[in-house]
């Protein structure tokens, strides 16, 4: 056992953080800092500034492009990226159907999709949620029937994120009725300017709207777009799930909020004095900062395990539950920092041009935004109920 | 960064786990022959240098050490003595104080305890009204030192003492090595929560040479500081390895108790607290091997702010583990029949020995 940072990754840090600071445009990084909403323009030129550089995909192998880091060095670039106000690099193609390819997808997808997922010239979304399939994935009732060659796809997704900036979106899709659920499923890649798709935005509570219903119509799917053996989509659902299973820890985005409170905390009075100096305030955010300290070392030693071949099971569910705690714990603290000002709430003035006046100014407005979008990380990607499931399982084994 | 053991690592963690399990139940009492098997075993040397005989370890070893002892539910004066003691004469003691007593304690033959909180001080090191008054070559100590851990068995006391400054200034506090049986020194002994012991001393007049002061005269609060933060990281690696076995003891439970025709385990509601119960082991964990990568952090801000952060923690978690194995154990979580009492008692302990949770969430808040 070494528990100190080797020289190596200390050198790591400071190179990215250097490069991060030279290169990452001004007017995003207000942005994000400022709890504005960022544009899709803006995903696209930062990812472009990163594939330009090599770091497009940092956890890609070097044969597809990606940057051949290890899980330690992956994390590191990513705290660095959150700490210095960098948009986050959209998962859906780089963590999600770019890994897919270039396990189970065929030589001509893998070429024609994984250069366009490094540059950004396409936007993946992921089609998995249906009204019907929630926590219960398998029960999808979206069907790909098949004639000659191509899928004739029905059905509706949901909670799609970004789906109204995307032009591809990575679906499960039932093309067995018969047998087990988890059988009959495959995973089909499907054009979204094919006639058929629909994508309509759900308001959400930030009154936002970046997560959508998508309706597909006798949508015609090529079916070269099947992504390995047809009925076999739930093998790669699975191995999704497996992957890169410590990015669900979110320490980036938790000690950007941390950085913030701390920063809004200081320029934020009660008494007469900073509210950082109110010990009650303190107390909260201390015992949130050790939070962070924990879950950091949590994170550090699920990557160990990894880079070791051992298995990450519970470990994972356990970052996912903690990460999600705390975002939402500093989310919430950030709110009260505002004191009487987390009242007005104007969501136009979280456009970058709005040119407007809004009752605390545009740093506080954006708090109330960021506490209401956060409600949604113990809800994603397995509830934090399901979560606990899956510990107990694991430690009681019935 | 590896947080894998070494083959040597392995082999301490496997022959301290074995050999700390099968020993009998001290009930929380001294026992002799028991520390002369940790001097057998070489463990009352991790701590000091190979110069005086001992193995000169890191604190990984202290940690595993630690970890099988909290296992084990193995109560003696070891981190007192063979951590904070051996740690503080190393750094603060003479030529002459540690090529004396560092050898004895790695022998078996010396046991000091830390007289160094007082009543109505809590757990601030520098609220000390204990004076020590210079005479000649000698100094005369008057005051009081209160729950003093394993005072009972201690040959030695290292007390903290007032030469100059203000009630709690942490200027002017100085250390002394103390006889616990010197003329002056009383002690009453009382049981802890968790059947240990620890004493109430009064100091009257107590004579002491000049030659018995550890360390910088009024420079005695760093020191012991860090010393002290040495015990903090011990504490927080026995802490974990008493919430291990506790959720052995409890998920066992879980498993074979039936009610309404099946295994309790089987009740969704049990689950997730176990599965809180294991976040709660995991966050602990975390932080006890934080606390051990950073007890020797060269820049005092940077080590205190981490053994504060891994204190609370461990305070907060060790509470939760405890509260909740008595709960999930039904009727039979409150006799002491069962040995989940007398873990939840230790954790409780362990949040409330060198500053609990409400302290440290303090401390960190002041260096924030």
């Amino acid at each position: 056992m070494d528990l100190r940072e080797s020289p190596d990754t200390l050198k790591f840090r400071a190179e990215a953080a250097a490069f991060v600071a030279a290169r990452l445009p001004a007017d995003i990084r207000a942005k994000v800092l400022g709890f504005l909403r960022v544009e899709r323009e803006d995903y696209v030129r930062w990812q472009r500034i990163l594939y330009e550089q090599g770091w497009g995909a940092p956890g890609w192998p070097r044969e597809h492009g990606g940057t051949g880091w290890d899980a330690r060095q992956r994390t590191i670039f990513d705290e660095e990226c959150f700490i210095a106000g960098a948009p986050r690099q959209m998962p859906f193609g780089l963590s999600m159907v770019g890994p897919v390819l270039q396990a189970f997808g065929t030589e001509q997808q893998k070429s024609r999709f994984l250069p366009r997922i490094l540059t950004m010239e396409d936007w993946w979304c992921q089609g998995y949620s249906e009204p019907g399939a929630g926590s219960d994935l398998a029960s999808l009732t979206t069907r790909a029937e098949r004639r000659d060659d191509v899928y004739i796809v029905n059905g509706q997704k949901t909670w799609t994120s970004f789906a109204q900036w995307a032009n591809w979106i990575f679906c499960l899709v039932r093309t067995r009725t018969t047998g087990k659920p988890q059988e009959g499923i495959s995973f089909l890649l499907i054009d979204m300017t094919t006639p058929g798709v629909r994508v309509k935005p759900i308001r959400t509570l930030d009154q936002g709207a970046d997560v959508n219903e998508v309706f597909l119509d006798d949508v015609s799917v090529p079916v070269s777009n099947l992504v390995g053996e047809e009925n076999r989509g739930w093998t790669i659902a699975k191995f999704l799930l497996g992957h890169e299973r410590t990015n669900i820890a979110g320490i980036g985005m938790c000690k950007r909020l941390l950085h913030r409170l701390k920063d809004v905390a200081r320029s934020e009075t009660k008494h007469g004095k900073p509210l950082i100096e109110d010990t009650r305030f303190r107390d909260r955010i201390v015992k949130v900062e050790i939070d962070v300290r924990s879950h950091e070392w949590s994170l550090m030693r699920v990557i160990s395990l990894e880079q070791a071949g051992k298995p990450v099971g519970a470990e994972a569910s356990i970052l996912k539950i903690r990460g999600s705690e705390i975002q939402q714990e500093i989310a919430e603290l950030l709110m009260e920092c505002a004191g009487p000002y987390a009242l007005p709430y104007l969501p136009q003035a979280l456009d970058a041009h709005f040119a407007g006046e809004t009752a605390g100014g545009a740093s506080l407005n954006g708090l109330a935004a960021q506490y209401l979008d956060l409600r949604k990380v113990s809800i994603y990607g397995g509830t934090n109920e399901v979560q606990k499931n899956l510990i107990a399982r694991a430690v009681l084994g019935l | 960064m590896n947080f894998t053991y070494s083959e040597e690592q392995q082999m301490l963690a496997d022959t301290v786990t074995r050999w700390a399990e099968a020993e009998p139940s001290s009930q929380g009492m001294f026992s002799e022959e028991r520390w002369t098997r940790l001097a057998e075993l070489g463990l009352l040397g991790l701590n000091v240098s190979e110069e005086y005989g001992g193995l000169g370890s890191s604190p990984v070893e202290t940690l595993i050490v630690m970890q099988a002892f909290g296992r084990a539910l193995f109560s003696d004066p070891f981190m007192p003595t063979a951590v904070v003691a051996a740690s503080l004469l190393a750094t603060a003691g003479s030529a002459t104080q540690r090529s004396e007593l560092l050898p004895r304690i790695v022998a078996g033959s010396l046991r000091l305890a830390l007289a160094t909180l007082e009543p109505g001080g809590r757990f601030d090191l520098a609220d000390i009204g204990t004076t020590a008054v210079r005479k000649a070559d000698s100094y005369t100590l008057q005051g009081r030192k209160a729950v003093v851990l394993h005072g009972d068995s201690a040959q030695l006391l290292v007390v903290s003492a007032r030469t100059s400054g203000a009630q709690r200034d942490a200027d002017g506090v100085t250390l002394f090595l103390i006889d616990a049986r010197a003329p002056g020194v009383t002690l009453k002994v009382f049981p802890t929560i968790d059947g240990q012991r620890a004493a109430e001393i009064s100091l009257a007049d107590v004579y002491v040479p000049a030659a018995a002061v550890l360390g910088d005269i009024g420079s005695g609060y760093l020191p012991l500081e860090w010393a002290l933060d040495k015990g903090i990281a011990a504490l927080c690696a026995e802490a974990v390895g008493a919430m291990e076995k506790l959720m052995e003891l409890t998920t066992e439970h879980l498993r074979t108790r039936k009610q309404f025709g099946q295994p309790i385990g089987k009740f969704q509601a049990l689950q997730h607290r176990v599965a809180d119960m294991q976040i709660a082991i995991e966050q602990a964990r975390s932080m006890a091997l934080m606390a051990a990568a950073m007890v020797d952090h060269p820049q005092r801000v940077e080590r205190r702010k981490a053994l504060s952060a891994a204190k609370a923690m461990i305070g907060r978690s060790g509470n939760f583990v405890g509260q909740q194995a008595v709960q999930l154990h039904g009727g039979m979580g409150m006799t002491a029949e069962l040995t989940v009492g007398d873990y939840f008692k230790r954790l409780t302990c362990i949040d409330k020995t060198w500053g609990n949770t409400e302290h440290h969430v303090e401390l960190y808040g002041d260096l924030l």
